[in-house]
């Protein structure tokens, strides 16, 4: 007979059991019992100023280590602080558990003190969730939301456990199996599929690697990088795939989508064929998908069987884990490829000549204030390829993935699904704790900083030096930029009016950081450095930029790929080439 | 748009209903009719559900609940291979003159009277959809009262597909003599 503990006690032990090594969270009421034996625990507890910067610091430190993300919180508005960063999680299959206490099983249902339904609320925001009445019942819960948070297609799962069964005794029996009938995920893609995508590919005249986030998750990017030398086919890798490619290699055409480059946009466009890899046709990269790719077949490879034509037909569909698929593939293709290996040549004369005409690009301020694209650039080449870049919501954040180079996966983090303004500074705090040898930049609007920045205090005490960039323009710029194209260039409610307020140096310093401003483009590089060479505490530097750039190109929101705007009112001239 | 009938094996656990129905509700499917019910093992429910979605949209209504957890599994049953139920107890106006033709309807569709008070009978009725249909047609001119339906239970057939074992299928069925085919 094993030792009675405590419920809170079980919980925290199968944590431990699970391999938890960092969790971000606030207690409270309901999940008190917990927090004492958290006291006692090798696990280290960051604790946060608000629940949302813990589940985007479990965000963070999930997507920089590939590891379940884990934040703790009480019951009712502890939980409901977690639910934006939930549904983020979610959107973007990052693999994290929340854990929240409830109250007292005979007061659920009674409206109690700090009552809320979590687990009612989180349903449609959650890969599952759980509801935990009975002591006994807690170490398989946590098992089985580990397991159902980074097998398959990742997700966020939440654990709500009950003050009384935190409290009440029961024994630690890990479980050597988990009850869970309903949940089988698919790992590896059947073999007649493949053999079907491979005669696609070498049918192919003019395809496209369309790599999306599902790669990063799947470790595959070695795998890729072989399948993309076999195919010789162009590649480009959507916003939540930057890194996963290397964007130096030449077969590189970018990335696609709404604030795409024009070679990627129309390569897809295009295509004859599609071969999609851990991506899943999101709105912001087909644009009016009656007209997205008119032309191609498509194979689509992805985890989540729901994936498979919930947008867009596929032609052949590889169900299975992406690392398994492609190595599965690659075999099968050198095969065929013997027989009949098509010649890209003519298609990389395209692709490269609208590579060539349409380089990504920006115009300096011509009254010679700072040019936000300008800043990021030099933060991507100073801090270099091996940082690590974490970016808020907005037109900041399409610069930082278009003018900073990424060479390896997990060193972009942004909220691509959700699109959560404040996202940066505390999914940062989360990667620097997940990499603390490793540099880490957030990038962030005025806007976006002012969401979440009191992570920075949480930062500065627990020795977390992260550095962020405020790419500030007095606006919600991006906002601002779609009243300037669509709302003739009226300006209701995305001015900040800040002159200062708040004076972001000062708010850096009170909250224990160093605070860093730079108002002109000398002064760029210098500041830069200066932040780089700070590691003891966080540094907030106040970019000062231009409030009227605008990210181009642009594919206006429910418009064709086909009418993408370099810059304002200038779109590419196709009649003079063969489309 | 085209009815498809799913049969959904799910965990007999709480919140199981409320994930279906989030789903349903959060991805804009329409439920024509839903029922639920415990199946010889306790710790398994079957749902029955009725949608109207055009054949695409099937696909993604059954791998997105197919992602649930809770869900053990999800089969779309065939008409014609699946016998489908539905039970109906309706509340008809009857006078003395009209009762006698309302009880000849009942005995028409092996329905039942459960229920006689002065002015109305309350008659119970098992029977596919169509069947049930063509009831509430002819008793609609008596004046109907009062009605409640449940959701649509079915089942496959048999050990082969197509081979019914339910006796009271294929002898006299006004459904079938209301709705030629």
């Amino acid at each position: 007979m094993s030792d009675q503990v405590t419920g809170a006690q079980a919980l925290v032990m199968a944590l431990e059991r699970v391999g938890v090594d960092v969790m971000f969270g606030i207690p409270g009421g309901a999940i008190l019992p917990a927090y004492d034996p958290i006291f006692d625990s090798s696990i280290r507890h960051i604790l946060v100023r608000h629940e949302q910067g813990a589940g985007h610091a479990a965000t963070g430190y999930a997507q920089v280590t590939g590891r379940v993300g884990v934040c703790i919180a009480t019951s009712g508005p502890g939980a409901t602080n977690l639910v934006t960063a939930l549904a983020d999680a979610q959107m973007d299959s990052v693999p994290m558990v929340a854990i929240t206490g409830q109250v007292s099983s005979a007061a659920i249902g009674t409206d109690a003190f700090q009552e809320a339904d979590i687990r009612g609320i989180t349903m449609p925001i959650t890969k599952h969730n759980f509801l935990v009445t009975h002591a006994d019942d807690i170490v398989h819960a946590i098992a089985a939301a580990f397991h159902i948070a980074e097998t398959g297609r990742p997700g966020a799962v939440l654990v709500d456990i009950s003050k009384d069964a935190l409290q009440s005794k029961t024994t630690f029996n890990w479980p050597t199996e988990l009850n869970l009938p309903g949940y089988n995920p698919v790992v590896d893609a059947d073999h007649q599929s493949l053999v079907a995508a491979a005669a696609l590919i070498s049918q192919s005249q003019s395809p496209v690697l369309y790599v999306g986030g599902g790669m990063i998750k799947a470790n595959a990017s070695k795998e890729l990088m072989e399948l993309a030398l076999l195919t010789g086919a162009p590649v480009v890798t959507t916003l939540m795939a930057r890194g996963a490619f290397p964007d130096s290699h030449a077969q590189h055409l970018g990335m696609p989508g709404m604030h795409g480059t024009v070679a990627a946009v129309t390569a897809l466009q295009k295509a004859d064929l599609l071969i999609t890899l851990g991506a899943r046709f999101d709105d912001r990269v087909t644009g009016k998908v009656s007209t997205f790719a008119p032309n191609a077949k498509i194979i689509h490879a992805d985890i989540d069987p729901a994936e498979i034509g919930k947008v867009r037909k596929a032609d052949v569909a590889l169900i299975g884990d992406l690392k398994n698929t492609v190595q599965a593939l690659l075999p099968i293709l050198r095969e065929q490829f013997e027989e009949n290996q098509p010649d890209l040549d003519a298609w990389w004369v395209q692709c490269n000549e609208w590579r060539n005409t349409f380089p990504l690009g920006y115009d300096e301020p011509e009254d010679g204030s700072l040019s936000p694209q300008y800043v990021i650039e030099r933060i991507g080449k100073i801090a270099g390829p091996d940082a690590i870049y974490v970016a808020g919501v907005g037109q900041h954040q399409m610069w930082a993935s278009q003018f900073v180079s990424y060479e390896n996966p997990r060193t972009w983090l942004n909220s691509g699904g959700l699109g959560t303004m404040g996202y940066a500074v505390p999914a940062a705090m989360g990667a620097k704790v997940g990499a603390p040898e490793t540099t880490v930049w957030a990038i962030d609007g005025d806007g976006c900083f002012q969401m979440t920045n009191q992570e920075l205090v949480t930062c500065a005490l627990n020795n977390i030096p992260v550095k962020i960039a405020i790419i500030n323009n007095e606006s919600l710029g991006m906002v601002r930029q779609w009243q300037t194209l669509f709302y003739n260039s009226r300006f209701s409610n995305t001015d900040l009016h800040s002159h200062r307020i708040p004076d972001f140096l000062k708010l850096a310093e009170a909250m224990g950081c160093v605070g860093l401003r730079c108002e002109s483009k000398e002064d760029v590089d210098r500041i830069i450095n200066e932040a780089m060479a700070i590691n003891d505490r966080p540094v907030v530097v106040d970019f000062n930029v231009h409030r009227d750039a605008m990210v181009w190109p642009m594919v206006a929101a429910g418009a064709s790929n086909d009418d993408i705007v370099v810059a304002k009112s200038m779109a590419p001239i196709w009649d003079s080439q063969e489309l | 748009m085209a009815t498809h009938t799913l049969s959904v094996l799910v965990e007999n656990s709480p919140g199981v209903l409320a994930r279906i129905a989030a789903l349903f509700s959060r991805r804009g499917y329409n439920i024509d009719s839903l029922a639920v019910g415990p199946t010889q093992d306790s710790h398994i429910s079957r749902m029955t559900i009725v949608i109207n979605v055009e054949g695409h949209a099937l696909e993604q209504v059954m791998a997105q609940t197919n992602k649930l957890i809770n869900v053990l599994s999800i089969v779309e049953l065939d008409p014609i291979s699946s016998v489908q139920r539905e039970l109906l107890l309706v509340k008809v106006s009857t006078s003395p003159d009209t009762r006698s033709q309302v009880l000849e309807t009942v005995q028409l569709f092996r329905a039942k009277v459960v229920d006689v008070a002065q002015d109305a009978v309350t008659i119970e009725a098992t029977g596919n959809t169509e069947k049930i249909q063509a009831l509430l047609r002819v008793l609609e001119p008596h004046g109907i009262k009062e009605l409640v339906q449940s959701g649509l239970v079915a089942m496959e057939r048999g050990l082969k597909p197509g081979i019914s074992l339910a006796s009271d299928e294929g002898q006299f069925s006004p459904a079938t003599l209301d709705t030629p085919n």
